[in-house]
């Protein structure tokens, strides 16, 4: 039991004394997730409302693709990034490889067909809603967008939060594209994973409290926000 | 003529309807339907249910397009321009998530007018003007249609459509809204209103018309519908029989 104890003592000692190594690694691990989950909703927001507005052939496939690839292996798509960056791959020239930016492309794989795929759901529950009403305005399509974003805001937030959820405690791609190199590509998960089977048990409890803090606060903030539009009769 | 939009608006009446058919899953919902709608006053359409009559304004707010026929508005085929000069209430109102006043506002600057004051106004016609800062997905059955009559009317639509608006109000939210629409009917808007409601057709209607199976069984002046109804159909519907 000791060694639990002491471990826990050292954890919240370096938590206190704001240790450089962890500050590092947090500030690492929180800049790459805000940059994918960034980089996810400019690309998944439009497709997601395209998706959810306009109906084509092969719309319902599209979506059942994006769907399964919420649950996209975190590893796999590690593998693949790693084989398209790497110096024989044909991105390899780019020279991103084991850099932040190849942890940025990962999860923001990951994470893009979350976005897609629940943003998709959001804005078609309400297009749903609005359409005749629209239509029978006579609404112009942007102005329809609009008014769907302004109007699903806070389910919109709790997508956009369930996508840096899911990069921020990614540990399976970004070991393998940014190679957990110190003070380079660390970052809270890769550390941990290191730390633990290091037998340093303070700093990777240390690091993992920061983690949970963090998953927590995003999920107390989707239930704010949840409770919030519900007040307010938003949902 | 131009409204408080500056839009200009163009004559729109009569709407001549011709031969217009429409079939869905194999089923013929409107079945050579032709009438001319004229002018002046209140136009209700009545029928039993599943007679088309919903499924009929839809076809003439341009909602739904008929297989066949046409619609014309003051000989003109209905276009965006026309549907813009029109409104219509929806039996369960389409409420968007904002305030009572955001969502007349919305409608208001679809047509330029940007007055929050005007917005004030039509909330005050409609008994709503103290809801202003409410959520509006918080409002009663009455208060919701309300409202959607106060974005209906805030337009200053040339027609106002109305489907089956006032089903499952209580007394005093039918007598606003009547009072209203006898008031802009008065001012020269042409309404035209879906209504099981035999009462309200009495006290509201200039002429009717009754479907039945998707045709139209009848189109009269409404005293002498209610007088001397000249279908079966319609017989049997004043009647208060079970119309088949």
């Amino acid at each position: 039991m000791p060694i639990y104890s002491e471990s826990f003592a050292a954890a919240f000692g370096l938590l206190a004394s704001s240790d450089q190594d962890l500050m590092e690694i947090l500030a690492l691990s929180i800049n790459v997730s805000l940059a994918s989950l960034v980089l996810s909703c400019v690309i998944g927001l439009p497709i997601g409302a395209f998706l959810a507005m306009r109906h084509f052939p092969m719309r319902d496939f599209l979506v059942g693709v994006f769907n399964a690839m919420m649950g996209l292996p975190p590893v796999v798509v590690g593998l693949l990034v790693y084989l398209h960056l790497s110096r024989s791959g044909p991105f390899g020239w780019l020279g991103l490889l084991y850099t932040p930016q190849a942890m940025v492309i990962a999860q923001m794989i990951l994470i893009t067909p979350i976005i897609i795929a629940l943003s998709c759901q959001v804005l078609e529950d309400l297009h749903e809603d609005y359409k005749d009403f629209f239509d029978s305005l006579v609404v112009p399509k942007r102005t329809a967008l609009l008014a769907y974003i302004i109007d699903a805001r806070y389910s919109l937030m709790t997508v956009i939060l369930a996508g840096f959820g899911r990069a921020i405690s990614e540990v399976g791609a970004v070991i393998i594209v940014g190679g957990n190199i110190d003070h380079l590509t660390r970052v809270m998960t890769t550390a941990i994973a290191l730390e633990t089977s290091k037998g340093e048990l303070a700093m990777a409890l240390a690091l993992g409290f920061i983690l949970l803090a963090i998953s927590l606060a995003v999920n107390f903030l989707v239930q704010w926000l949840k409770a919030s539009a519900r007040r307010r009769a938003y949902v | 003529m131009s409204n408080q939009t500056g839009m200009v608006q163009r004559g729109l009446m009569p709407i001549t309807v011709q031969n217009i058919t429409l079939t869905l899953n194999e089923r013929m919902l409107i079945d050579d339907l032709s009438c001319i709608i004229k002018s002046d006053g209140m136009s209700v359409i009545m029928g039993p249910n599943g007679a088309g009559k919903s499924l009929f304004m839809r076809c003439l707010h341009g909602l739904a397009k008929p297989d066949m026929g046409q619609i014309l508005y003051a000989d003109t085929p209905l276009d965006p321009l026309i549907r813009q000069q029109q409104s219509l209430v929806f039996q369960t109102p389409t409420i968007l998530r904002r305030t009572v006043l955001a969502n007349l506002l919305f409608v208001a600057r679809q047509r330029g007018i940007d007055d929050p004051k005007i917005s004030m106004d039509y909330l005050a016609q409609l008994q709503l003007d103290h809801l202003a800062q409410h959520p509006a997905r918080l409002l009663s059955g009455g208060e919701k249609q309300r409202l959607a009559l106060a974005r209906a009317l805030i337009i200053n639509p040339a027609i106002l459509f109305l489907d089956e608006a006032t089903s499952n109000l209580d007394p005093a939210s039918i007598e606003t809204i009547e009072t209203n629409l006898q008031s802009v009917s008065k001012q020269g808007m042409k309404i035209i209103l879906v209504t099981h409601d035999i009462g309200q057709a009495k006290r509201l209607a200039d002429d009717v018309l009754f479907l039945h199976h998707g045709k139209l069984a009848e189109h009269s002046p409404a005293k002498s519908f209610f007088q001397k109804p000249k279908s079966g159909a319609a017989k049997a519907y004043l009647a208060g029989k079970l119309v088949l």
